[in-house]
């Protein structure tokens, strides 16, 4: 009952939305070129998967969200650690941290083309930027928050400086960071579109400002349905990862 | 192998929470606040101590100084004659609660003060022979979460004496576990101590358990804190204090030292 009630559900709740969208589509006076109903978008999302374009822009704008992904929680994981272990640093950086998290990544545009030309490594610069601010502060808040006896439990046991972080820092700060990275990778893709508007020739961004320039809104839509498909896998990715089981039992206690 | 010294022991501390406002009160002024002046104290090797005294006294400051968390404002601790201010596997403390490692299975718990043993299968062993001793055999790799309140805390001893250490500190060990549970860890650790016969420090302000575990009890009093009593337990084992007279006599005395009078 109670699962067939979480399918049932968003079932209906999905087709009555298709159903608005058709209803719109057919009496709202908009041309079908103008607001295309679910019908012709289907068969355009049919013909986009045929010749393998919407596989291709997919792949483009998964790429620059992996990378720019990975290389902000590379750069702030350990340097949140340290914020968050060295007073010193953490006096140092925060104030800069802070000023700049505010600045959307959109508006490094401009530099990020200067300075990296066109292609991907702007886009890869900008999604960078979304994801490096809220891991490291999300870390260095995690690191903080440790509960001071499991320190004291380490230096008991006489483990050292580097085991501190491997047995003590990692694992307890594991489950926020998890989320944190879930809610960035959210950001990240939210950034590649816009990012992808801009110096280069593919990836989902660029398909919805190419097929604006075509006035082709059935392609816009059908790029619109992906994003919003691929966006929600990643999260389910993502909340799987913070279920499993050695993260799920470090989040018990803390 | 483990009689403690503690000479002259003081912790003070400023406040630096204090406001201007509050500058006729000494406590909140930003002044020197003192935990505990010139205490005093010695442990026989293997001896059982157990300290009283209401919350707020500074029992638990002088265990976690002793241990070597905090640093003692004046003063000294000896453990065999060696001055000592560190933490050290050689005398481990028992938390009140959460002192299990929630992102480690019982058994990498344990294996976190044997990590030096070189030999896989010496380690392995000797995992497994307190694991054994604090009879969580078969819960080895079960998270603490998913054990209950005594068997976290014989996790959390079983690690303590697999290090072998030659003093025990244990912060109120029997806080948040349900009655029953209570006493049987307790008795349990009377077993444990007259089977291993490690020094142990014990921290409680249940009156009932130092009676019935300690060779000898310090009771401790507030503002200022100071030693009020102390007194040797030469009572055979197992206790029981309802038919003991001496030791109700005791408890008597003990409440009363508390400042607790109806209860004689």
């Amino acid at each position: 009952m109670a699962l067939s009630k979480k399918f049932i559900y968003p079932l209906i709740s999905f087709s009555v939305v298709i159903i608005i969208w058709q209803l719109v589509a057919m009496y709202s006076g908009w041309s079908e070129s103008v607001f295309p109903g679910p019908l012709p978008v289907l068969n355009s999302f049919f013909e986009l998967v045929a010749n393998g374009s919407i596989f291709n822009h997919s792949v483009a704008s998964l790429y620059r969200v992996t990378i720019g992904f990975y290389l902000g929680a590379i750069v702030g994981i350990p340097l949140g650690i340290l914020i968050g272990r060295v007073k010193a640093v953490s006096y140092a950086l925060n104030p800069i941290i802070q000023f700049l998290r505010p600045i959307s990544p959109l508006a490094w545009i401009p530099l990020a083309m200067l300075w990296f030309g066109l292609g991907d490594n702007p886009a890869i610069f900008l999604i960078f930027l979304s994801s490096f601010f809220p891991i490291v502060v999300a870390t260095a808040i995690a690191v903080s928050s440790i509960n001071p006896i499991y320190f004291q439990v380490a230096s008991n046991f006489n483990l050292s400086r580097v085991e501190m972080i491997t047995k003590i820092v990692v694992p307890a700060i594991l489950p926020e960071v998890v989320t944190a990275l879930r809610l960035t990778i959210a950001i990240a893709w939210l950034v590649v579109v816009a990012a992808e508007m801009i110096a280069v020739q593919s990836g989902l961004g660029y398909l919805i400002l190419d097929s604006r320039n075509a006035l082709r809104m059935d392609y816009v839509m059908v790029a619109m349905i992906v994003i919003g498909i691929i966006g929600l896998l990643l999260d389910i990715i993502m909340y799987k990862l913070g279920r499993l089981g050695f993260i799920m039992a470090a989040k018990q206690h803390s | 192998m483990g009689s403690i010294k503690i000479e002259g022991l003081s912790k003070s501390y400023v406040n630096k929470r204090a406001k201007k406002r509050d500058i006729n009160d000494p406590e909140k002024a930003g002044q020197v606040i003192k935990v505990f002046d010139d205490i005093n104290m010695e442990f026989e090797d293997g001896e059982m101590v157990c300290i009283l005294g209401p919350s707020g006294c500074g029992k638990s400051t002088l265990l976690r100084i002793m241990a070597g968390f905090d640093r003692a404002t004046t003063g000294k601790i000896l453990i065999d004659g060696q001055e000592t201010f560190k933490t050290s596997p050689d005398h481990v403390y028992v938390f009140q609660q959460n002192g299990l490692l929630p992102w480690m299975t019982v058994w990498q718990n344990v294996e976190l003060g044997l990590r030096h043993i070189e030999d896989e299968a010496e380690k392995t062993e000797t995992i497994q022979e307190y694991i054994d001793m604090v009879e969580l055999t078969g819960f080895e790799h079960h998270y603490p979460s998913q054990l209950s309140g005594g068997m976290q805390r014989r996790a959390e001893l079983g690690r303590a004496l697999a290090v072998n250490p030659d003093v025990l500190y244990m912060d109120e060990p029997f806080t948040g576990l349900d009655y029953l549970t209570h006493l049987k860890i307790r008795e349990e650790v009377i077993n444990m101590h007259s089977f291993i016969g490690k020094t142990m420090v014990m921290v409680t302000h249940f009156i009932d358990d130092a009676l019935i575990m300690a060779d000898r009890i310090i009771v401790m009093n507030e503002k200022p804190a100071r030693v009020t009593m102390e007194r040797k337990l030469n009572f055979s084992r197992p206790r029981n204090i309802e038919k003991e007279p001496g030791l109700r006599e005791l408890r008597d005395e003990v409440f009363m030292e508390l400042g607790v009078s109806y209860v004689a």
